[in-house]
């Protein structure tokens, strides 16, 4: 965890000075009920040129149905979607955006190549076949029909006929699923080349790291509504600053009343401590306890917040519905 | 938007255009070599007409007659209409209810694909396997059923069954966007076999118990068989104008329910 997180800082650090661009995309105001389902209950949420932003939730929190509105395969019940100044559903608008969505089944008798041949041709200005192969990692399956590929390879191709285009934003519904690890990091150095090229990313996902390893800006999504945003060192102030773990005799009572301190648990033999800072509670239990040892200090993981925030929300709902 | 401010430019008129034409041409290709390299759809949508032309046109009835007409002469015009039938309802009916249920229809909508282009391509596709099966029809009837047809009249029945493929094709299109993409092969072998069978591609119509015959007269089919069996110097002596009327009609309604469906969509799609 140290380890990831010291390797990608300075990534991040160098993509935070970019300026903010304006908003390429918009949700505002949005509901959406399939049946008596609801989707999304107004939501508020902007896509910025350049940025690549990561639409953060569990299965059926609603990010499929947010890339949906943002391209126009469905209507929102109430509110706005705003693509480039326009309704998604504008050839203009569309021949800028590019989109992997999650598909049951592609035809399988046609050939990689001869799939993204014919999705070039929908843009005025794509990329040269060989270059979009590079890119999704297909120079040796081009001549494979659909049907003979692996469940990474099939995947690979949806995300070839998302950036064939050359789009300026491309919306990515959980891109990864299905990928191993080798391929997962391809795709993400991929998603990084084409956000320094300029280009905009939505991507939803389930999985934390990749949020959090890719993402200028983190959107929560829970129950179809937004419920943290920020960018992923911001989310995990939000809720749970630090991770003490350490061995002492204090009672675990007593540290929970320390101030500063947010949560305490039993760990085996040591005690888990989330503070908001770490220093004054670590200065005021060692002066307490000359014995504690086995003292570890670490920042929470996007992991733990998002978990808080869900849960938060979860009782905050479970409260108002027992009233 | 980038068009907005060059499309001024006379260079910029054409070339929009000439895309445009790109885009059809592709998608019709590749979705014809979707389906040429689908065994289920390409062998089953030639084959069946072309089996039963050679039982009962070939090797069982070759010397009959029906009025003037010998019977191998006749069976091209109604398995001609066999086929424009599979070659439409499959491809559109079937092809569209999985694309449109397994979601590769959204890829497809997502992206900047004109409609259009998607439909023409199906109607396109429908319309060459039908051409297919009657040259082969012709092919066997004119080599081994002493089947003799003017050049003009092999024209004029293969406009007739290319034309009379596109109001099945929009029948398709209706079924694809109400059927599910497990029901949907069902529901076309629901409507084609019997259709086909009341509508006197299998059997001459007159063979036909009474009470189907008077069915017949309502089936598109019919309709275009016997626009088909005009060509070849055969069928009822009706004005060809009613049966054209009868199938635009028919083609219209179909349209416009697919068109219900395609809007339903626009809305609702799940997934």
């Amino acid at each position: 965890m140290f380890a990831t997180l010291r390797e990608v800082q300075p990534a991040r650090l160098q993509r935070q000075q970019r300026p903010a661009g304006a908003v390429v995309a918009r949700l505002q105001g949005v509901s959406k009920t399939y049946g008596t389902v609801t989707a999304l209950r107004n939501v508020d949420f902007s896509v910025r040129a350049g940025e690549l932003v990561a639409l953060l939730g569990a299965n059926g929190a609603g990010k499929t149905t947010a890339v949906k509105l943002f391209l126009g395969l469905a209507k929102p019940v109430t509110g706005s979607v705003n693509v480039f100044g326009g309704n998604p559903v504008n050839a203009a608008v569309r021949i800028r955006t590019g989109a992997m969505l999650q598909v049951a089944k592609v035809p399988e008798t046609l050939r990689v190549r001869e799939h993204i041949d014919l999705f070039s041709s929908y843009y005025p200005n794509p990329m040269p076949l060989a270059e979009t192969l590079a890119a999704a990692g297909l120079e040796g399956i081009k001549d494979r029909k659909f049907g003979e590929l692996s469940g990474g390879q099939r995947q690979r191709v949806l995300f070839a006929l998302a950036i064939c285009g050359d789009p300026d934003l491309l919306f990515l519904d959980e891109p990864t699923v299905g990928l191993d690890v080798e391929a997962r990091r391809l795709l993400w150095e991929e998603l990084r080349k084409l956000v320094a090229r300029g280009k905009t990313v939505l991507l939803t996902t389930h999985y934390l790291q990749e949020a959090d390893e890719l993402a200028d800006r983190v959107v929560v999504i829970n129950q179809g509504a937004i419920i943290a945003e920020g960018t992923p060192s911001e989310i995990k102030a939000k809720t749970a600053g630090k991770k003490i773990r350490c061995v002492t005799r204090i009672p675990i009572e007593l540290v929970s009343s320390l101030p500063g301190v947010i949560r305490v648990c039993q760990d085996r033999d040591a005690l888990l401590i989330q503070v908001s800072q770490a220093e004054p509670v670590l200065r005021e239990l060692l002066q307490q306890d000359s014995q504690l040892c086995e003292i570890e200090v670490a920042s929470a993981g996007l992991e733990d917040a998002f978990l808080a925030l869900t849960q938060d929300n979860y009782s905050e709902t479970e409260a108002a519905r027992r009233k | 938007m980038a068009t907005a401010s060059t499309a001024l430019t006379p260079a910029a008129w054409t070339q929009p255009l000439s895309r445009t034409l790109v885009i059809f041409l592709k998608e019709a290709r590749y979705e014809f070599l979707k389906y040429l390299r689908l065994p289920m759809y390409s062998l089953c949508t030639t084959m069946f007409p072309v089996m039963f032309y050679v039982l009962f046109g070939l090797l069982m009835n070759r010397s009959a007659h029906l009025g003037s007409l010998g019977v191998s002469t006749y069976l091209i015009a109604t398995y001609g209409t066999l086929g424009v039938l599979g070659a439409s309802l499959f491809a559109n009916g079937v092809g569209v209810a999985t694309e449109r249920g397994l979601g590769w229809m959204q890829v497809k909508r997502a992206s900047p694909m004109p409609p259009f282009a998607y439909f023409t391509a199906k109607f396109s596709v429908s319309m060459i396997f039908s051409t297919i099966v009657v040259l082969m029809l012709i092919l066997l009837g004119t080599c081994f059923g002493g089947v003799q047809l003017a050049p003009l009249a092999v024209v004029k029945l293969i406009a007739t069954l290319i034309l009379g493929a596109i109001p099945f094709s929009a029948m398709g299109l209706a079924i694809g966007y109400f059927a599910g993409p497990n029901s949907a092969p069902a529901m076309v072998n629901l409507i084609y076999l019997p259709m086909s069978f009341a509508s006197g591609l299998w059997f001459p119509i007159e063979a036909l118990p009474k009470f189907l015959q008077g069915v017949a007269v309502h089936s598109p089919a019919y309709h275009l068989a016997q626009l088909a069996l005009a060509m070849v110097g055969g069928g009822h002596s009706e004005p060809a104008l009613g049966h054209w009327e009868y199938l635009i009609g028919f083609g219209l309604v179909c349209l416009g329910i697919a068109r219900i469906g395609f809007q339903r969509d626009e809305g609702t799609m799940y997934g």
